[in-house]
């Protein structure tokens, strides 16, 4: 037994020792990983960013040097802190505060100081830094923008997140990421990769040469460049036009899917997104609730698309066989449904067959079509669907996929949606007839109604609309190329075609007052009511104006919705600015000028100002139009009052 | 008989091949440690690990003197060794060299030489004689005293020379006398001595003693079949009680304030986070960056001279008492695991080896061996791995310095050597 004592002490040790190094180097150990070594410094060097041109070249994104103070706290010594905060232009609280702050997210791993000094700070600081143990500078690229147009569709970069930090192993504390836009879109591509240099360090935290003799480091490859397929000066002409309003344009080149223009109004320099101020200039964008800057009204805005939607009515009556293009209806100015009320048509009176139902946007005549093809089966419900699968083939009700990262996917109602809506109620074509004039319960966005009139000009087919056009060289995304056919006969097209080019060409046609000498157009006016909530009542609010277009009606270059809030009917502002944009792309110059120039005379402002003004207000018809000038006029006045009412 | 001689002189083959291992292995680790990424010549000497090569090759040269000398000669002289070694050692009071606060070295040309590396080897030998004799019977008070002095001398002399942790080596020598059959109650009182410390300083002297005394009186009253007189167990409780209040006072009273906070790391006694937090910086400092370097070598380990804990020295001392921090980290889980069952082999060869002396002295100086060699073992990997308290010993055969390389060397094959002789014993 005493041979036993010191044998089994010998073996139990050992087993200890194995367990505990099992503990130390497996349980709890994790695989090496270089940048997770403190005993390693790795200095980072950032590629260029990929630069961005316009569909012509036109360079609209570069960089520009930035240098943010880093600062890896557990290395921070005793520093004369006066000093460093009159330098870094900080307070001795927010020393305190960004101390903290970045030691909380880790006292060993760096984080930016303060960011994006300007290049006079930095030579100041930089002759300085020894000083400082503990924080250093790392230079970046910021985007420095050559253009003030296009803000939502260039979108910006910014600090990357906790959240993208961990989702992407790429990103550290500082880095910038795209966060909006194509910036955020072709965030991959731009990026470029990171160079590093692993620098082994002592104990005493001092450099003590290059790790592994410099076989790890790496230099970085810069981002690629990109072309949009948006047209710079198109853009900058939508944004021109679209001053003192708010809306949406989005031009699409039917050909290709390529998108010409998205703009959205009122737009904002896009150098206000770079920098220092970018937080405070990007707070005082999102306040402004009235206009709401940020928000995309392009592709954020859903809205009852009006009598734009009437041609795809057409084009599902034709496709289902219930009329054929011969086919009239008498408008006595009214349609009787056997509703409480008929729908009322402002077309006049008289016989209208499919052109001069579209041209003169006869709300009897669609309501006809409408409530054939729904009848067209006798299950309403099936009816429904197949209607709504025609109008969903043109890529409405969905995301449709284009390359920005936000969207509304609209509603077009098929029968289950009904069957919800009426579940005790055998409901029929009369119950949801409003629809058959693009109202009722069918939303769009104004890039879904931009490739609905693209997908018309192609005659039956369109690409999903995108914002790249290559990226250095590479081919775009095949989703992009890949035609996408609705489910109407290409034949049915034609006689929607000429209705459509009759609203520009025929004496009575809503936008016959619109024509551009040259160019055949062809389009369609709308008007969309629309509502809010003032003091819990549901209040009426004027119009939307709405106005889709292609042009030339052969061999079509540009499709094109405009949406101009509160702007009444459609050829009022929205139709103007579709003539302007078509005659500015396909001409490049303007002759008729003074469509332009009634366009940039009138405000909407009071408009948009009637909601919250706590005022009664009247709307449409009863609600005045007014010059930028009378405006300005106004708002002095106003200001003088409360002014004297202070006093 | 010439030949009948050379035929039965066989050494141990096994013991040698380990040692050779763990040798070479260590050298290599050396070689990683004390290296700074360049390295012009394995033999340059104003490196920690070209003066290691050196220390290896005379290793050898010691190795050959050792196994050519007369087995007999080692009984013999065990006297004679024993106090010249502590004649070494007491001469260092009046020549010694201090390093690190420890007046343990001679300083002989550029190099030192430390007493105590060999007194463990010339201590085994004079327990193994005096046990051995006829004359000596270990289980009298008077020859277990006698024995116990042999160790005493030349651990009171090192303690004197501030080397506490070399001290505490020969408490190794507890393992033979307990294989050479010292009463049973001496195990029981280690036994106690270990608990009621632990449990003074951890639990408090108040919370052991009254532990202490139902323990003790549950036994007498209901375990014990034949009740001898209630003053017995009064006593030994009373002693316990008493024995608990001197750890306490030696703890709060006697040591120094690092020792004070080795231990109170280990029992996990400081409470409070901030003064933690200083330790690690502080005292704590070379334990919090062996266990990082070691956990840092995950399963596979980082490579060879690719450790990057091991080449920003990031751990103090780590070519000597940490090296052990070099194989954690560079060849990782298996690399580590891989010394701790050489060692492991080892220390059972060599006991399997005294069990099978037929010499008494043999067998004794072979237990010798294998304890003092497992507690270098024990206390260095277990400080390394943050087990045990910091204690400042070297791992045998793999830290770096001639003087510990050369005292185990000599420890080992005197064995080798006396246990190549065994056929020849008769």
């Amino acid at each position: 037994m005493r041979k036993l004592l010191l044998f089994s002490i010998i073996v139990l040790v050992g087993i200890t020792f194995i367990a505990r190094l099992f503990y130390l180097q497996v349980y709890t150990g994790k695989a090496y990983n270089i940048y997770e070594d403190n005993a390693i410094r790795k200095v980072f060097y950032y590629p260029k960013r990929g630069y961005v041109y316009d569909r012509n070249g036109e360079l609209l994104v570069a960089n520009q040097p930035s240098y943010d103070v880093m600062i890896i706290p557990r290395e921070v010594e005793p520093l004369d802190t006066l000093e460093f905060c009159s330098l870094l232009k900080i307070s001795k609280d927010d020393f305190k505060k960004k101390f903290s702050r970045a030691n909380n997210y880790s006292p060993r791993l760096p984080s930016p100081f303060v960011p994006q000094l300007s290049k006079k700070d930095y030579a100041v600081l930089q002759e300085k830094m020894w000083k400082y143990k503990g924080f250093y500078i790392q230079k970046r690229s910021l985007r420095d923008y050559q253009t003030t147009i296009g803000a939502n569709v260039l979108g910006f970069i910014a600090e990357a997140n906790q959240g993208e930090i961990e989702a992407d192993g790429f990103y550290q504390m500082g880095d910038l990421i795209g966060k909006q836009g194509i910036e955020k879109s072709y965030e991959n591509e731009l990026r470029g990769v990171k160079g590093v240099k692993f620098i082994q360090k002592n104990r005493f935290n001092r450099d003590i040469g290059p790790f592994d003799d410099g076989k790890q480091d790496t230099i970085p490859t810069p981002g690629k460049d990109i072309i949009v397929s948006i047209d710079a000066k198109l853009q900058a002409y939508g944004e021109m036009l679209m001053q003192n309003k708010v809306g949406g344009i989005v031009a699409i080149e039917p050909s290709s899917g390529e998108i010409l223009s998205l703009v959205s109004a009122p737009s904002y320099n896009p150098n206000l997104m770079v920098g220092r101020e970018r937080s405070d200039n990007y707070i005082k964008l999102r306040n402004d609730s009235i206009h709401l800057p940020l928000i995309d009204k392009g592709l954020l805005r859903m809205h009852e698309p009006g009598s734009p939607f009437k041609a795809l009515v057409a084009l599902a009556a034709l496709q289902e066989g219930v009329v054929d293009e011969n086919f009239s209806v008498r408008c006595s100015g009214a349609y009787n449904y056997g509703g409480r009320r008929p729908m009322g048509c402002h077309c006049g009176t008289g016989t209208r067959n499919i052109f001069d139902g579209i041209s003169e946007s006869c709300n009897s005549y669609f309501a006809t079509l409408y409530r054939r093809t729904i009848d067209k089966y006798d299950d309403a419900s099936h009816a429904m669907d197949v209607w709504s699968s025609h109008i969903k083939s043109f890529g409405l009700g969905d995301y449709l996929g284009y390359d920005l990262s936000i969207g509304k996917k609209g509603n077009i109602p098929d029968g289950t949606y009904y069957d919800k809506m009426y579940p005790d109620f055998r409901w029929r074509a009369t119950t949801n007839i409003s629809n058959s004039i693009g109202q009722g319960e069918v939303l769009v966005t104004p890039i879904q109604l931009a490739n609905m009139m693209a997908a018309i000009a192609n005659r039956g087919h369109y690409y999903t609309p995108h914002i790249i056009k290559s990226i250095e060289g590479q081919p775009i995304d095949s989703t992009y190329t890949k035609e996408h056919h609705t489910s109407i006969d290409k034949q049915h097209f034609e006689p929607v075609i000429q209705g459509l080019f009759d609203v520009y060409n025929k004496p009575g046609g809503t936008a016959y007052f619109l024509q551009v000498p040259d160019i055949e157009i062809c389009g369609k006016t709308g008007t969309a009511e629309n509502f809010t909530v003032i003091d819990g009542v549901k209040t009426q609010l004027t119009d939307h104006s709405i106005f889709v277009a292609f042009a030339p009606k052969e061999n079509p270059k540009i499709a094109i919705a405009v949406l101009v809030e509160n702007g009444y009917f459609g050829a009022r502002f929205a139709g103007r600015i579709a003539s302007l944009m078509i005659e500015k792309y396909i001409k490049g110059d303007i002759t008729r000028t003074d469509l332009e120039k009634w366009v940039m005379d009138y405000t909407l402002e009071h408009e948009y100002e009637k909601p919250t003004s706590g005022k009664p207000f009247r709307i449409n018809a009863n609600s005045g139009l007014m010059t930028v000038e009378q405006y300005e006029r106004l708002k002095k006045i106003e200001n003088e009052q409360t002014q004297t009412d202070l006093q | 008989m010439s030949l009948n001689r050379t035929r039965n002189f066989k050494f141990d083959w096994i013991t040698i091949v380990l040692f050779l291992l763990l040798v070479g292995f260590g050298w290599l680790n050396i070689v990683s440690a004390s290296s700074s990424g360049e390295i012009t010549s394995y033999f340059d000497m104003s490196q920690p690990y070209g003066k290691q090569s050196v220390f290896i090759l005379f290793t050898f040269v010691l190795i050959i003197l050792v196994l050519s000398i007369e087995a007999k000669f080692y009984e013999r002289f065990a006297s004679v060794i024993y106090l010249v070694s502590m004649l070494s050692l007491i001469g260092l009071f009046l020549f010694g060299k201090t390093v690190n606060g420890a007046t343990s070295w001679y300083g002989i040309g550029g190099f030192t030489l430390q007493p105590s590396e060999f007194a463990k080897f010339a201590t085994a030998l004079a327990v193994a004689k005096y046990i051995s004799d006829l004359q000596t019977n270990i289980k009298t008070l008077k020859d277990q005293l006698k024995t116990a002095l042999i160790i005493f001398v030349p651990a009171f002399l090192i303690l004197l020379q501030n080397d506490a942790g070399s001290t505490i080596v020969y408490a190794a020598f507890f393992f033979v006398f307990y294989r050479e059959g010292i009463p049973q109650i001496y195990l029981l009182l280690l036994l106690s001595i270990i608990l009621l410390s632990v449990s003074a300083l951890k639990f408090s002297v108040l919370i052991t003693s009254i532990i202490v005394t139902v323990l003790i009186f549950v036994h007498h009253f209901f375990l014990k079949k034949k009740k001898g007189s209630i003053l017995q167990p009064i006593f030994i409780t009373l002693a316990c009680i008493v024995f608990s209040f001197g750890v306490y006072f030696f703890y709060s009273n006697i040591l120094q304030p690092h020792q004070q906070d080795r231990i109170s790391l280990w029992l996990r006694l400081e409470k409070d986070p901030v003064k933690l937090e200083q330790m690690k910086r502080t005292i704590l400092y070379n334990l919090n960056e062996s266990e990082k370097a070691i956990s840092s070598g995950g399963v596979t380990g980082k490579g060879f001279m690719e450790g990057t804990r091991t080449i920003g020295k990031f751990v103090p001392e780590q070519h000597t008492d940490y090296i052990f921090s070099t194989v954690g980290e560079e060849w990782g889980f298996l690399g580590s695991s891989f010394v701790v069952i050489l060692f492991v082999l080892l220390l059972i060869r060599i006991l399997h080896l005294a069990e099978l002396q037929k010499s008494q002295f043999s067998r004794i100086y072979g237990y010798s061996v294998a304890s003092i060699l497992f507690l270098h073992f024990m206390i260095n990997i277990g400080m390394v791995m943050g087990l045990i308290p910091t204690i400042g010993i070297p791992l045998p055969f793999f830290s770096y310095g001639g003087s510990g390389l050369w005292g185990f060397t000599l420890l080992l094959f005197v064995f080798v050597k006396l246990d190549s002789n065994r056929i020849n014993e008769w």
